[in-house]
């Protein structure tokens, strides 16, 4: 069996369980309702696309991120930041002043950063560095909290937040984007070029950072009050279901307009993720097999023999993980799309950080139609393990009496395999299978 | 102006937490760093080793409590530790054996080494929510203070209190006992020393026939103890959810490269850097400035610097600043 028609088969498989999610219940572990299966097919788009993110970093250059979580965040909010309207008087009363704080704060770490670079090391360096950050905190914060203040006391009880610029939803996935490749820029520039281990402890705080600050940011993200009603792209199925040339159409469909308007919805999205995706993994195709793409598979196999070579390799490494991190943003971006609202509560680095470690890893690194794969695929487990999990401890559990204590945790408790499943998939895959189902040619 | 006050209130909220913390820190970092000398890898399943030790007193404490054993005024999670601190040497050991050791014999990669331990953390962080779930768990029994803040009034006439905690004061005492006990035993035992030596040049040590395996063992051994004992001592002073255990990797981890990986001395100043400016940095200086600075100048607000949901950013910021500026840690770890 050649390499194309194996690959191939694999991608069948996936889309052959998505279509028993849609129609059957057999096994207790499928749902048989098709509204169910495009859910799972929808956040597997998005999950790909993350995927194709890492795998450019991890598969490409061998860049190790742990902070997808925080890239990912950022693009959520750029949602909100793009697409909400402005809250009214927002920006009178204290948006002005907050902008004016973040570039005063800005402006002082750019000064003490031109000390360090413009005066002579020694003692009198560090007095100035430390009197210029010190000075400029303090006024960053007498400027800052009024205006946050003033903000967060608008309508606390619905707005409290400077909303956005209210430009069109779809406008937020490529500032997501843009916002994530900021932050990657700033991460890469300290932790690049040092030892591989200090880029992943550097991501791992910078994501818990970002979950930090939207949390308690009530100005910018309301918090854990979460922005609910975000716009978007597509209509609502109330309104589908309100006109009558749609409830006609789902009739002649044999549907009823309820169904008929959900799944409806979530095709829109599955088309417009199935874009999205697809130009991404053509730009990766594309990068992967240029002058440029080798260029990084080199530095990634030899740094040293790259570096004789001339190739400057902390530099490569910053451009990759910025396009790296990009794509997680662009997918953040969506995802809080998808869901029309904010909630910077859930995102929870085991699902949002390791996960997507697990799809790559399992896909195929250095190959991206291996991550595509892998995001698809371990999307899919990752909803099913825990029905399934569920039915593995009833089975086990069935010979003990109906109100055993052990029983009852273990059946409490089975939703916690979803973790060790996963811990258990990524080492057996590295351990046996290390280049995943689709392997790297 | 009132320096004795001033003192007081500050060694109430900002020494004696700081201190507390940063021993459990320390400890923390050690295991961290000594992995890292030894297998030369940044093992992110630290966290989760952490609370798996710490679960298992948990569970025996109460088992203990059941059978109405208790250690007196001391909490009777110390009579568990003990089991603990075995039921996690068995199961790093067997993680070794039936994981690291593959790659080892590989020459794997640093970084594959550190994938594969998010792997094992997966592992072990739904083990421990499987066996005892995601919440939050207290086990503290015993005497709740050694000193009362109104006792404290009492006996000195001051206006301000001071309460030490008994979990404070045992996280103390037992990570000075601790501490001690690892330096003799890396200094003056053949073992220790025989550590050390892998540590500084692997070849070299395999030359003068150190037994490497046996080297491997006995640091997953130490690191067992060690994170056993940070975690139960964490979980005594706060509480214990698996969640949070996590997240400790980032202070852990920068506690351990400010103090300069693979530096035993490195992480235990680390540990105490991270946590004093932790607290002092999220810390509400209204009290002790309106006892040291004269009326007119006292603070209006609460004088904190970051609120203390920022705890992380103040990890973050110093293992930034000392990544920016000196790599290689305080006490010249070994990475570059």
């Amino acid at each position: 069996m050649s390499d194309t028609l194996k690959h191939t088969l694999l991608f069948v498989g996936v889309g052959l369980l998505l279509v028993l999610e849609g129609t059957t219940t057999a096994f207790g572990v499928f749902s048989g309702s098709w509204n169910s299966s495009l859910t799972i097919l929808n956040m597997g788009l998005i999950s790909a696309i993350m995927a194709l993110g890492v795998n450019l970093q991890w598969g490409f250059a061998g860049l190790f991120n742990v902070g997808i979580m925080g890239f990912t965040a950022l693009g959520g909010l750029a949602v909100v930041l793009t697409s909400m309207s402005p809250t009214p008087g927002a920006w009178e009363a204290g948006g002005q002043q907050i902008l004016l704080a973040l570039v005063l704060g800005a402006a002082t770490i750019g000064l003490a950063i031109l000390a360090y670079q413009k005066m002579t090391a020694g003692l009198a360096r560090t007095a100035a560095m430390l009197a210029i950050l010190i000075v400029g905190f303090v006024i960053y914060r007498a400027v800052l909290d009024p205006g946050v203040e003033a903000v967060e006391g608008i309508n606390a009880a619905l707005e409290g937040n400077i909303g956005g610029l209210g430009l069109p939803v779809l406008m937020a996935w490529p500032l997501g984007g843009l916002l994530a490749a900021g932050v990657a820029w700033l991460i890469g520039k300290t932790a690049l070029g040092l030892r591989s281990d200090y880029l992943a402890i550097a991501t791992l705080g910078i994501a818990e950072i970002i979950i930090a600050v939207l949390k308690n940011e009530d100005w910018l993200s309301r918090g854990v009050k979460n922005v609910v009603g975000l716009p978007r792209p597509l209509p609502y199925e109330v309104d589908l279901q309100a006109d009558p040339a749609f409830v006609e159409k789902a009739a002649s469909w044999g549907l009823d307009a309820t169904t008929a308007s959900t799944i409806y919805v979530k095709l829109g999205y599955s088309a417009l993720f199935a874009i999205v995706l697809l130009v991404l993994l053509w730009m990766a195709q594309m990068a992967l097999k240029s002058p440029w793409g080798r260029m990084m598979r080199a530095i990634r196999d030899n740094e040293v023999a790259a570096n004789a070579m001339g190739k400057h390799v902390t530099r490569r490494h910053l451009q990759i993980f910025i396009l790296g991190s990009a794509i997680c943003g662009v997918a953040g971006a969506m995802m809080t799309t998808l869901d029309s609202q904010l909630t910077p509560g859930t995102y929870n680095p085991l699902r949002f950080t390791f996960l997507i470690w697990v799809m790559v890893i399992v896909g195929g690194s250095g190959n991206n139609f291996g991550a595509v794969l892998g995001g698809l695929l371990v999307w899919f487990l990752w909803i099913k393990v825990e029905p399934l999990g569920v039915l593995v401890i009833e089975m086990i559990t069935s010979g003990m009496a109906e109100d055993s204590g052990l029983r009852a945790h273990l059946l409490e408790s089975a939703a916690h395999m979803r973790l060790f499943t996963m811990g258990l998939i990524l080492l057996l895959v590295l351990r046996f299978s290390p280049r995943g189902l689709i392997p790297e040619k | 102006m009132d320096f004795l006050n001033a003192f007081v209130a500050l060694s109430n909220f900002v020494l004696i937490p700081g201190i507390a913390y940063g021993s459990q820190l320390a400890l923390g970092a050690l295991g961290v760093t000594l992995i890292y000398g030894i297998l030369r890898f940044s093992n992110f399943a630290h966290g989760d080793t952490m609370a798996f030790g710490t679960m298992v007193t948990i569970l025996f404490t109460w088992l203990f409590q059941s059978w109405g054993i208790s250690a007196g005024p001391l909490p009777t999670a110390l009579l568990a530790l003990p089991i603990g601190i075995v039921f996690t040497m068995a199961l790093v050991v067997v993680t070794d054996r039936a994981v690291f050791k593959f790659y080892r014999e590989q020459k794997a990669k640093p970084v594959v080494f550190v994938m594969v331990s998010l792997g094992v953390m997966f592992m072990m962080n739904g083990l421990v929510r499987f066996i005892i779930g995601p919440g939050d768990q207290r086990f503290g029994d015993g005497e709740r203070f050694i000193i009362k803040a109104r006792a404290f009034k009492n006996m000195t006439g001051l206006d301000e209190g001071l309460a030490i905690k008994t979990s404070q004061g045992i996280t103390v005492i037992t990570a000075i006992i601790v501490v001690a006990l690892l330096f003799w035993f890396l200094n003056k035992t053949r073992t220790g020393k025989s550590m050390r030596a892998y540590s500084d040049n692997e070849d070299l040590a395999l030359l003068s026939g150190i037994n490497p395996e046996r080297v491997v063992i006995i640091t997953w051994l130490i690191v067992a103890a060690l994170a056993t004992i940070a975690g139960t001592l964490y979980g005594l002073d706060k509480s214990f959810k698996p969640f949070t255990y996590f997240q400790l990797l980032l202070p852990i981890f920068a506690a351990a490269i400010v103090g300069g990986l693979g530096s035993p001395l490195g992480a235990i100043a680390g540990g105490f850097v991270i946590a004093m400016s932790e607290v002092m940095i999220t810390y509400a200086w209204k009290k002790v400035g309106g006892y040291i600075l004269p009326e007119s100048l006292a603070p209006d607000g609460l004088a904190q610097l970051l609120s203390t949901d920022y705890k992380f950013a103040v990890s973050f910021a110093i293992l930034v600043i000392v990544l920016l500026f000196k790599p290689t840690g305080i006490f010249k770890g070994k990475a570059v």
